[in-house]
């Protein structure tokens, strides 16, 4: 049963393996070949390797912009507004209840207006920095909260505070270095939603990453499929990079916080 | 309470039970090696030991949790070995957090009832009889999570008791819970035990929880039994090395053994068997075995002193920077303070020693 | 009085010396410290607040911005939007059932498994990709397995002559296999939680207590575990309901599902007069998924009563 349903799981991604590495079909033994070719072929669509360049620079302003705007507003809220904590969470994980594409629409008169009015900046993908910040904020939401809470924030910050710190050190030196689990995790997980974002980009006309996949996919599918995995795994490493290091350390810290000495 | 025979705490309807030579291996941990008990019915046996040495093995055990892969476990002489948890009939109190918590205190205790076919109306009137027991009679209707660590306690060990079952088995049930309530709530247990007369195998790591509660207390080490007997005879007469520095505050004495006799700092005290027989040794001598008296130029010097209530707790360091531990009730050290110049006898106990 | 608030509410105030650096200031909630939270809370209402009130009120106005219930009218009497409704809830019901069932029992092979072993955590990243960033990707790694020229469908055709031509995977019924892919790994990762919330403590005193396996899963695992299952499930609904990219990577013509029904209607914009219909639409999901969600949330508040 268990064998059958991770056979089901892995199957497709050993088939993208097989479809991705298929070669041309020997001219002389009519025997199919295996060849990297597909992989090769990426650079020469330059629409893919823009698309890519432009997904990665998104993921990076992206991750920069959410956590200049989360971090010191969820740890302002611990330690001096906790009343405000209910209100900051039920906005971070609204994006939840209201789906992707009911944000297209929405924003789609906003976007209008940046591109008339930011001139050549307007038009640029990165602009979607904007709307993907909003997406990642439920889920580098909860791993920021998962690792504020297994500190004791409130008493950290007077502490801090106590010795002579400011409120900016008290933030960035003192607790910031110890939610840095869930930083990271927060980190990651908006690398790969950003990488892996195609319905408001495709909306919106964005040639990002998933939107250039998408439509070579009807010219050329061997190279889409070779670029899917190749995304797929790298998501698959980062995931498995902060299983392994980031939320082990959180974790023994939250079990720490429930358990008595 | 010198004897070693196994002392019955009440004339209850107890049954026996027997260890036979159990053994259990985890991959290359040998978790049970050997271990051997004779439980009287009705006794209270406390299982002291350090961590890993093997007592929740020994529980797990006894309650069917876990199997054996050698030796036999009898119940009232009939061989239990390999009769599933859910068909022996014992109570079970954990160390924390094993009341269901889906259920009310009066519905957990009513659980094993329900298990057994027995109807709503005595159910009910049963669960809350034994929620009276415990001291719960007002919370029967309140969640685990409303209640204190020492209240959530005692409902299971009403839940335990309330299936009456033939051993009551307990894995350090106090150890989560807070200096006072944990002293409180032994008392409690041992009462209880003691009305109800079931024979109970209690597990803790806490030597005072065990010498306090046991008919009888067992000390394990690396999955054997060093020795079992009566609380005040584990404390004066250790059967080994290893009972004897583990139970009970120790200072170390070196001296010379002759004839069975033990010199230390000029004093002859009587050996315990299985002592070193000559030479040089070390003495395992238990603080309340020493005597300190103000006298100058005697070399030692109170170096400080601790009230436990009724008795004080001296520690006096030697020429040599050795620190001795002397406790005596409180009157008698009256005369000194830190820095007080002290001499040092012994009582004449019998000690045990260790070759060097 | 006055002077001390507004001293005190200033910022600078706040950081000026030990004296008001105590646990006095710390407990004292002045104006200022809720300024700090504007910068937060004006992106959120600019770029999520905004576009929802966007939606909201456009789905009450016509194109020249009068308000009217046309839109609605449109959305309930006609049978295409009707349609793209019930294709999603159905397709997110039956993806969602199935994904919780199977991911369920994954998630339960998981937990048995040593807690810090390395296969967990693969396993664990592994879902996180496949549920949370597959999109488009996914809808290549079916192709790649059943499309066309894929791997199984190839198989068939040439080990087995079958007349296999994977047709069927561009249909709903194709949709609804992709969808279950992701359903499942995410169950794996919402449900995993409450079952390591499960104690070995339970199973024992219930043991113990006379009750077999029958007995614990009834009276006391199910029970503890009903909440968060129903909530994953939940879930696992309003994600299948609000997905667009696997959608439109697999059937990339026509409007099938409510999503790509929105779409269609952001792109036609064209046709007079039904210019805000896509808005009232896309209203109609609001309403849908953030029903879902309030039950959702409702129910995790009930199961963390229990389970700390
Ligand atoms: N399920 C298990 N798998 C592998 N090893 C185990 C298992 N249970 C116990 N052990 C090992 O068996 C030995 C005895 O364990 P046991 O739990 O009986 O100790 P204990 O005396 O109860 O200790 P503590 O005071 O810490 O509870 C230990 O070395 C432990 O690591
Ligand atoms: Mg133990």
């Amino acid at each position: 049963m268990l064998v059958a349903v991770l056979a089901y799981l892995i199957l497709p991604l050993i088939a993208m393996l097989e479809f991705s590495t298929r070669g041309d079909v020997d001219p002389v033994t009519k025997a199919a070949t295996r060849s990297l070719q597909s992989y090769a072929a990426i650079f020469s669509y330059p629409n893919l390797v823009d698309g890519i360049i432009a997904s990665l620079e998104i993921a990076a302003l992206t991750v920069v912009g959410m956590l200049a705007i989360l971090v010191p507003t969820m740890v302002w809220t611990v330690v001096r507004v906790p009343r405000m904590r209910r209100v900051v969470e039920f906005l971070c994980l609204l994006p939840l209840a209201i789906p992707a594409i009911v944000i297209v629409v929405g924003i789609a008169p906003i976007y209008r207006f940046i591109g008339q009015h930011l001139g050549p900046l307007g038009a640029s993908p990165l602009t979607l920095t904007f709307i993907d910040i909003i997406l990642v904020l439920p889920y580098s939401y909860r791993a920021i909260d998962s690792s504020l809470r297994g500190i004791d924030t409130a008493t950290l910050a007077d502490a801090a505070r106590s010795l002579g710190a400011s409120w900016p050190r008290t933030i960035f030196e003192v607790i910031v270095p110890n939610i840095r689990g869930g930083v990271l995790s927060a980190a990651v997980l908006g690398i790969a939603l950003v990488l892996g974002e195609f319905t408001i980009s495709s909306l919106l006309s964005f040639n990002t990453v998933q939107v250039v996949i998408y439509l070579l996919g009807k010219r050329d599918p061997f190279v889409s499929v070779a670029v899917s995995l190749l995304a797929l795994v790298f998501a698959f490493v980062l995931l498995f990079v902060i299983s392994r290091f980031a939320p082990g350390a959180d974790n023994r810290a939250q079990r720490a916080a429930e358990e008595p000495a | 309470m010198t004897s070693t025979s196994p002392t019955p705490a009440a004339a209850g309807h107890g049954v026996a039970v027997v260890f036979e030579e159990m053994h259990r291996w985890y991959g290359p941990v040998h978790a049970l090696d050997g271990l051997s008990i004779d439980i009287a019915p009705g006794e209270l046996i406390a299982l002291l030991g350090p961590s890993g040495c093997g007592k929740t093995t020994a529980l797990r055990a006894l309650g069917g949790l876990d199997v054996v892969d050698q030796g036999r476990i009898l119940v009232d002489g009939k061989d239990m070995t390999t009769v599933p948890a859910n068909k022996r009939n014992m109570g079970i109190v954990f160390q924390a957090y094993s009341l269901f918590p889906n259920m009310t205190a009066r519905d957990n205790v009513a659980y094993g009832l329900r298990l057994r076919g027995v109807d709503a109306d005595a159910r009910k009137k049963k669960a809350d009889d034994m929620l009276d027991l415990v001291g719960l009679g007002k919370q029967t209707t309140r969640y685990p999570h409303q209640m204190s660590g020492g209240q959530q306690q005692r409902v299971a060990l009403a839940r335990a008791l309330a299936i009456e079952p033939k051993v009551l088995l307990l894995d350090e049930p106090l150890s989560a819970l807070d200096a006072k309530v944990r002293r409180q709530l032994r008392e409690e247990i041992r009462r209880i035990q003691i009305m109800v007369g079931i024979t109970t195998l209690f597990v803790t790591h806490d030597q005072e929880e065990a010498l306090a509660m046991g008919d009888r207390v067992g000390v394990m080490s690396q999955g054997r039994l060093e020795q079992i007997a009566a609380p005040a005879e584990l404390y004066d007469k250790p059967k080994t090395r290893f009972v004897a520095e583990f139970v009970g505050l120790t200072n170390r004495i070196d001296g010379t053994v002759e004839a069975g006799r033990i010199n230390l700092l000029g004093t002859s005290l009587p050996l315990l068997p299985g002592s070193a027989t000559s030479g040089h040794a070390t003495a395992l001598v238990r603080p309340e075995s020493i005597r300190l008296a103000a006298q100058t130029g005697s070399g030692a010097r109170v170096a400080a002193i601790s009230f436990l209530g009724s008795m004080c707790r001296v520690q006096a360091a030697m020429p040599s920077g050795e620190i001795l531990i002397a406790q005596m009730a409180a009157s008698d050290f009256v005369s000194l303070q830190p820095g007080t110049e002290v001499s040092v006898s012994f009582l004449p106990a019998p000690v045990f020693a260790i070759a060097d | 009085m006055t002077q001390l608030v507004t001293r005190s509410a200033s910022p600078s105030a706040t950081a000026a010396g030990p004296a008001s650096s105590g646990a006095g200031a710390s407990r004292f909630r002045g104006a200022g410290n809720y300024l700090a939270l504007i910068p937060f809370h004006v992106y959120v209402g600019l770029f999520l607040v905004l576009p929802t009130l966007i939606v909201t009120i456009g789905s009450f106005q016509d194109q020249a911005g009068s308000l009217t219930l046309d839109n609605f009218k449109a959305m309930f009497t006609n049978e295409q939007f009707i349609g793209s409704f019930m294709k999603s809830l159905q397709l997110a019901l039956i993806t969602a059932i199935l994904g919780a069932i199977v991911g369920g029992l994954l998630a339960w092979a998981v937990v048995r498994g040593n807690p810090n072993g390395i296969l967990r955590q693969l396993v664990i990243a592994a879902c996180g990709v496949l549920a949370q960033f597959g999109g488009v990707m996914l809808a290549f790694a079916f192709f790649a397995t059943f499309g066309f020229n894929g791997l199984i469908t190839m198989f068939l055709k040439n080990n087995l002559g079958m007349a296999a031509d994977g047709s069927w995977l561009y249909s709903l019924a194709g949709l609804a296999v992709v969808y279950t892919y992701f359903q499942i790994p995410l169950m794996l990762i919402v449900f995993l939680p409450s079952l390591d919330g499960l104690r070995q403590e339970w199973y024992d005193a219930s043991a113990s207590l006379g009750g077999g396996a029958w007995s614990f899963w009834r009276n006391v695992g199910g029970p503890i575990l009903a909440p968060s299952f129903l909530g994953a499930l939940l879930l696992l609904f309003t994600n299948a309901f609000s997905a667009y990219a696997t959608a439109q990577a697999v059937i990339s013509q026509g409007c099938a599902l409510i999503t790509q029904q929105i779409a269609c209607q952001m792109q036609s914009e064209v046709i007079l007069g039904q210019e805000n219909v896509g808005k009232a639409l896309a209203l109609g999901m609001i309403v849908i998924v953030s029903a879902v969600m309030a039950v959702y949330a409702y129910i995790q508040r009930r199961a963390s009563r229990w389970v700390k």
